[in-house]
């Protein structure tokens, strides 16, 4: 860093970084004013992803809007789907059987740790290291063929229902998640080997990029990038939802803020989220996975076909206007995705629409705060700083 | 469980009772939705108040979650109860310390869309208050680089407001990039 201070010449250049650079991992653009070798500013520009996303949720009904939540975070769909349902079923006022919460629960922990696992991947692929992707995306692998047989698909899963999920798991389900989880701490630890000692990758990250934990919170960052800075905070700690206090795991926090630490605190999480999954499978609650309500979720097909008032629930559920009604009022749902807090505010009118759905993306602000981490450090650092943070530019531009 | 209750009961409301004693003239309703606090603040004073959410030890709301607007042109009975400000810009509050969140909100009226910036207490305000710009218009004071974010710089319109259709208003018929460099 000294060293691009010493030559500077006093002369700018202006670098267009993005939005087609293979380091943004999408369409993320950062203008930066070098001098030499050293960032003296960095404008990052967001939208280019731009979707309307929080119209069209205005006009969408509340089970329509789930398939928009999968395109946000395009690594963990399922956290997205969790918690957008979650903020209409607490604006609903109901809460949804035993069963279905902890399905929901190995869900999003399964999702944390294939986003962690391709964020991995990806972020060291940036910085030179190709073994530690294959590895990553071989686990990841296997997540995708698990939530692949439970919800039809690998991307868009749209699993979660107001009021329940699409369906129960699989048969199977149970041995295919108690294999991965039994061999993936001893699969990370390769990454470990690879990674967390390595001259080069400590070289790189160490000191790179770091934030204050005051900074941190002004600039409003959450999830593993202010946890690094040794705020030790946990939306499923502190406000637990959906049955998130009856599993123990612990928080990792880092001490610099730095690259280094948000990916040691990442390397962490998955470890904790394998214990998550663990106790998720040992008190699996049997029972019924949606509310026993018609008015929310849908009939048995059986019910729909052979009874009368099965098929007019069906009906009313399925046609314009009819569907789940939410009360007068507004909520904000906040849920700790992989990256950080992603917030749901609904505004209902008493209609089958939203008067307004407003999401809280964690990227936003993690994108925003990259000309703090940047500014003053060298060129080369953009991409491992840019890699750390995750942006995801469909949660981004929304 | 009773006492239990009780402490809850009165904790909650520490916000509201501290607002009343400090910001009084400020606050032009109150409520609690589903566990949160929000209180409705005059567009005058809003600075204030969060400033003094912000700083007051007691309170410490030091982490502003998300600033956002609500057009409430359909909406008659919010219009009915402010009069008739057709826009209700939103922040999100959350304090660290006491765990729990605020949501304040502040009436705009339609023949003045102004509303004081907050980047001066938080730095991660500017982007919030850009995107609530661009969508809704809104034009915050004192803000450092209030520029459309999410749409290119010559759009025409806020996609959010309520009259927007939601196809959009055709196509763009140039992209001023090829002028540019013509």
């Amino acid at each position: 860093m000294q060293g691009g201070q010493e030559r500077a010449t006093g002369e700018k250049m202006v670098l267009n970084f993005g939005p087609q650079h293979p380091a943004t991992h999408g369409t993320l653009r950062i203008v930066l004013e070098l001098d030499g070798e050293s960032i003296l500013k960095a404008t990052p520009h967001a939208g280019y992803l731009h979707t309307g996303f929080e119209k069209l949720g205005e006009h969408l009904d509340y089970n329509q809007y789930i398939v928009v939540t999968d395109r946000m975070n395009y690594l963990s769909p399922l956290s997205n789907n969790f918690g957008y349902v979650l903020a209409v079923e607490q604006l609903l006022g109901i809460e949804v059987p035993k069963r279905c919460q902890y399905i929901r629960l190995l869900m999003a922990e399964l999702s944390r740790v294939a986003d962690h696992l391709l964020w991995l991947g990806t972020a060291a692929l940036d910085l030179g290291a190709f073994s530690v992707f294959l590895y990553s995306f071989r686990e990841r692998e296997k997540l995708y063929s698990i939530f692949e047989k439970t919800t039809g698909a690998r991307l868009t899963t749209s699993y979660t229902r107001v009021g329940g999920v699409l369906r129960d798991l699989y048969d199977g389900c149970e041995e295919d998640v108690r294999q991965f989880v039994s061999n993936f701490p001893k699969a990370l630890k390769e990454t470990h080997t690879l990674l967390t000692r390595n001259r080069i990758w400590m070289d790189r990250t160490k000191g790179v990029g770091a934030i204050s934990p005051d900074d941190a919170i002004d600039y409003g960052l959450t999830g593993p990038c202010l946890r690094a800075t040794g705020v030790a905070h946990d939306i499923r700690k502190v406000e637990p939802y959906s049955s998130y206090d009856e599993v123990t795991f612990d928080v990792p926090v880092g001490t610099n803020g730095d690259v280094y630490d948000r990916y040691l605190v990442r390397m962490e999480e998955m470890i904790q989220s394998c214990g998550i999954i663990t106790q998720v499978l040992d008190n699996m609650p049997d029972g019924p996975v949606n509310v026993e309500d018609n008015k929310i979720t849908m009939p048995n097909k059986s019910d729909a076909y052979g009874h009368i008032e099965g098929l007019i629930h069906h009906f009313k559920i399925v046609m314009d206007g009819h569907g789940v009604q939410l009360p007068k009022g507004e909520h904000y749902c906040a849920t700790e995705s992989p990256n950080g807090e992603l917030g749901f505010y609904i505004v209902s009118d008493g209609s089958g629409t939203a008067y307004r759905i407003r999401i809280r993306p964690p990227s936003f602000f993690h994108f925003q705060a990259l000309p703090h981490m940047l500014e003053g450090g060298m060129v080369s650092d953009t991409v491992a700083v840019l890699g750390s943070l995750n942006v995801i530019a469909g949660e981004l531009d929304r | 469980m009773n006492e239990e209750k009780e402490v809850e009961e009165q904790s909650i409301p520490l916000v509201l009772e501290k607002l009343e004693e400090h910001h009084a003239d400020a606050l032009l309703s109150q409520d609690e939705m589903r566990g949160t606090i929000v209180a409705v603040v005059r567009k005058e004073q809003v600075y204030a108040v969060l400033e003094y959410l912000k700083t007051d030890p007691e309170l410490a709301y030091t982490f502003l979650v998300d600033v956002t607007a609500v057009d409430n042109s359909q909406m008659e009975s919010e219009l009915m109860q402010f009069d008739y400000a057709r826009f209700m810009v939103v922040y999100q509050l959350y304090s660290y310390q006491g765990q729990c969140r605020v949501r304040v909100k502040v009436p705009v009226h339609e023949n003045d869309l102004s509303v004081p910036s907050v980047t001066g207490l938080w730095r991660g305000a500017n982007w919030l208050e850009r995107e609530t710009y661009d969508m809704f218009g809104i034009n915050f004071e004192g803000h450092p680089d209030l520029r459309r974010i999410l749409t290119p710089d010559d759009f025409q319109g806020h996609p959010l407001q309520k009259d927007y259709p939601l196809r959009g208003r055709g196509e763009r018929e140039s992209f001023n990039f090829d002028k540019q460099n013509a």
